[in-house]
C-alpha cells in the first residue's frame, strides 16, 4: 500500500518535471550570454536588454494583448446575446439546429478555419491587416461563449423573472437587474475563455493576416524557423511571469471569495 | 421578453453564423468544384483519389493523430488517476493547468533547443554513453512534442471522470474479490469513459492540424493534412487543391464524429 503511494508520488513528479523542463529550460538560458542553448556561457541580462529595445516585437506584444481584450469583448457580448436568444427558443429542432452551427466552429481544425476565413475575406475584398485577424478572432470566440452561458440560462430561475415584472420592473430593469447578474459567472468564464483562446492562437491568425500586422504567436514561429534567438528566451521568461502573476491572483481571488461565500453560508444556517 | 427583443438579441448571433459558419464552408466547398479559371470541375477530387500521394498523406495524417492520441492516453490515465488519490489536488491541477497557459510556439521552440544534437536530450543520452543521435527532425520527436503539448489536455477530464466515481464502487469490486485488474477493467475503465472520450476528442482532431510542429520540430518530413493545405493555400497558392484536401478531412471529421457521438472539443480548460 505504502509502495504504491510512492509510485504514484514518483510518477506525478515525472510529469510536472517533464512539462516544466521545456519552460526552464527556456528560462535558464535567457541568462546565458552563448548563442545557442547548449551550454551555458556566463550570467548576462543582454537579451532583456535587447528585448527592451525591441520596438518591433514590443509594438506586436501590445497588438497582441489589444487583439485579445477587443475580440474577447465583442465575442462575449455577441455570444451572451446569441445565448440568451437560444434559450428562448421554443421550437426544440430550432434550438437543435442553432446548436450544431455553434458547434461547428469548435470542432473544426484551425487549419480549416484559418484556410476558409482566408478565403472568405479575399471573396469579400477585406484586406489582410489587424481588421482581418480581429474579426476571425471574435469569429472563433463566440462558440465557446454561448456554450459557457447557455447552461447558466437554462439553470436561471424563471420565476424570479416574474417577481421582478410584477414588482413592477421594465423590461430594461429585468435584464440589467435580474437576468444579467444571475449570468454573470457564465458571461465571465465565457469571456476568460475568449481571452485565452485569442491569446493562444497560431493557426488561423498565420493564415488570415498580412504583412502588416503580426501577433506573437506568428512572430515567434517565424523567428523560430530562423534558428535559435535568445531573445525569443527573454521573451518567454517575461510571458512565463505574467501568466504566473495572473494566475495566482486569479487563484488568490477565486479562493478568497470561495470562502467569503462559505462563511455566508454559515450564517444563514445558524 | 418581447417577440421584439428576441430578433434583436437573435440578429448579431445569426449574422455571426452566416458570415464565419454557414459562408466560409460553402466557399470552401466552391473552391473545391472549381478550377483556377473558375469552372465547374471534380478534376481535384480525382486527382486526390487517384494520386497515391494524397491518400498516402491521408493515412499517415490519420496514423500520427492516432499515435499521439493514444500515447498521451498512456501516458495521462495514470496521472489523472493518481491525481484523485493526492492531498492538495487543486494546487497539482494549478501545476498541471500552468504549462497550457504558455504559448504553444514557445514550447516548441524549446524543444528545438532541447532535441538538437548537442542539446539536453543528447546530453542525457551521452551519460549513458549512447553518442550523439540526431532527434530533431524525425518522426519520433514530432510525436513527442505533440505529446507533450496534449497531456494537461488528457489529464484534465479523465481526472473529473475519476472523480465523480463513488469510491464505495471500488472498494466493492475489492471486497467481491477482484484482482486489481479486473477493478480497473470492469469498473474503472467504463465509469471513466466518458473523459477518455472527451480527451480523446479534445486531442484527436486538433492534431490533424499540428502543421507549425511538422514544419518547427518534423522538419518538413512528416506532411499530413494540416500541413498540405496550409503549403496549397499559403505557399504554392493552390487555393482549389487546397479546399479540396479542406473538404475530404471535414467529411471524415464528421464520420469519426457521428461515429463516436460527439460532444465539444474544449482547448482551454476553466480553472
Amino acid at each position: 500500500m505504502k509502495n504504491r503511494k510512492i509510485f504514484a508520488r514518483l510518477y506525478l513528479y515525472f510529469i510536472l518535471i517533464i512539462l516544466y523542463v521545456p519552460i526552464f529550460y527556456l528560462i535558464y538560458f535567457s541568462f546565458s550570454s552563448g548563442k545557442n542553448m547548449n551550454k551555458f556561457q556566463h550570467f548576462t541580462l543582454a537579451h532583456y536588454q535587447t528585448l527592451l529595445q525591441d520596438n518591433r516585437l514590443i509594438a506586436i506584444f501590445l497588438n497582441t494583448v489589444i487583439l485579445a481584450l477587443l475580440s474577447s469583448l465583442i465575442a462575449t457580448i455577441i455570444g451572451t446575446m446569441g445565448a440568451i436568444a437560444i434559450s428562448r427558443v421554443r421550437s426544440k429542432k430550432h434550438k437543435q439546429t442553432l446548436l450544431a452551427l455553434n458547434n461547428v466552429l469548435m470542432v473544426s481544425p484551425d487549419v480549416i478555419i484559418g484556410a476558409s476565413f482566408l478565403v472568405f475575406f479575399t471573396a469579400l475584398g477585406i484586406g489582410l491587416n489587424f481588421g482581418s485577424v480581429l474579426l476571425s478572432h471574435i469569429a472563433f470566440s463566440v462558440p465557446i461563449v454561448v456554450l459557457m452561458v447557455l447552461p447558466r440560462l437554462n439553470e436561471m430561475d424563471y420565476s424570479l423573472i416574474d417577481a421582478a415584472r410584477d414588482l413592477g420592473a421594465n423590461n430594461y430593469q429585468v435584464f440589467s437587474n435580474v437576468m444579467i447578474p444571475a449570468i454573470l459567472p457564465g458571461i465571465a468564464s465565457g469571456l476568460f475563455m475568449a481571452l485565452t483562446y485569442s491569446l493562444d492562437d497560431f493557426a488561423v491568425t498565420f493564415f488570415v493576416t498580412g504583412n502588416g500586422f503580426s501577433t506573437l504567436s506568428v512572430e515567434i514561429y517565424s523567428r523560430a524557423r530562423q534558428g535559435i534567438d535568445l531573445e525569443i528566451n527573454a521573451l518567454s521568461t517575461v510571458i512565463f511571469v505574467f501568466v504566473l502573476v495572473l494566475v495566482l491572483i486569479y487563484y488568490f481571488i477565486s479562493t478568497k471569495r470561495g470562502k467569503k461565500a462559505r462563511g455566508i453560508m454559515r450564517e444563514l444556517i445558524k | 421578453m418581447s417577440n421584439r427583443n428576441k430578433i434583436l438579441f437573435m440578429i448579431p448571433y445569426l449574422l455571426w453564423i452566416i458570415l464565419f459558419v454557414i459562408l466560409p464552408i460553402l466557399l470552401i466547398l466552391w473552391y473545391s468544384l472549381t478550377n483556377q479559371s473558375q469552372q465547374f470541375t471534380l478534376a481535384n477530387f480525382e486527382l486526390f483519389f487517384h494520386n497515391g500521394t494524397f491518400l498516402k498523406m491521408m493515412l499517415n495524417s490519420f496514423w500520427y493523430a492516432f499515435l499521439i492520441t493514444f500515447v498521451t492516453l498512456l501516458v495521462s490515465y495514470p496521472a489523472a488517476y493518481f491525481l484523485t488519490k493526492m492531498k492538495n489536488q487543486q494546487i497539482w491541477l494549478l501545476l498541471i493547468i500552468l504549462p497550457t497557459w504558455i504559448n504553444l510556439l514557445l514550447k516548441a521552440y524549446a524543444f528545438i533547443g532541447i532535441l538538437s544534437n548537442s542539446g539536453l536530450a543528447n546530453q542525457f543520452l551521452q551519460l549513458f554513453g549512447i553518442g550523439p543521435v540526431n532527434i530533431l527532425f524525425t518522426d519520433f520527436s514530432f510525436i513527442f512534442v505533440a505529446t507533450y503539448i496534449e497531456i494537461p489536455f488528457m489529464i484534465l477530464p479523465i481526472y473529473n471522470a475519476i472523480k465523480e466515481i463513488n469510491p464505495v464502487i471500488i472498494q466493492a469490486s475489492e471486497d467481491l474479490g477482484a484482482s486489481k485488474w479486473q477493478t480497473f477493467k470492469y469498473v474503472l475503465w467504463p465509469l471513466s469513459w466518458s473523459g477518455v472520450e472527451s480527451g480523446i476528442q479534445a486531442i484527436f482532431i486538433p492534431s490533424l492540424s499540428l502543421f507549425m510542429l511538422t514544419r518547427l520540430i518534423g522538419g518538413n518530413r512528416v506532411i499530413t493534412l494540416g500541413t498540405a493545405i496550409e503549403e496549397y493555400f499559403l505557399t504554392t497558392m493552390n487555393w482549389n487543391m487546397g479546399a479540396t484536401i479542406g473538404v475530404v478531412l471535414i467529411i471524415l471529421m464528421v464520420a469519426v464524429m457521428l461515429l463516436t457521438g460527439s460532444k465539444i472539443k474544449r482547448k482551454k480548460v476553466d480553472l
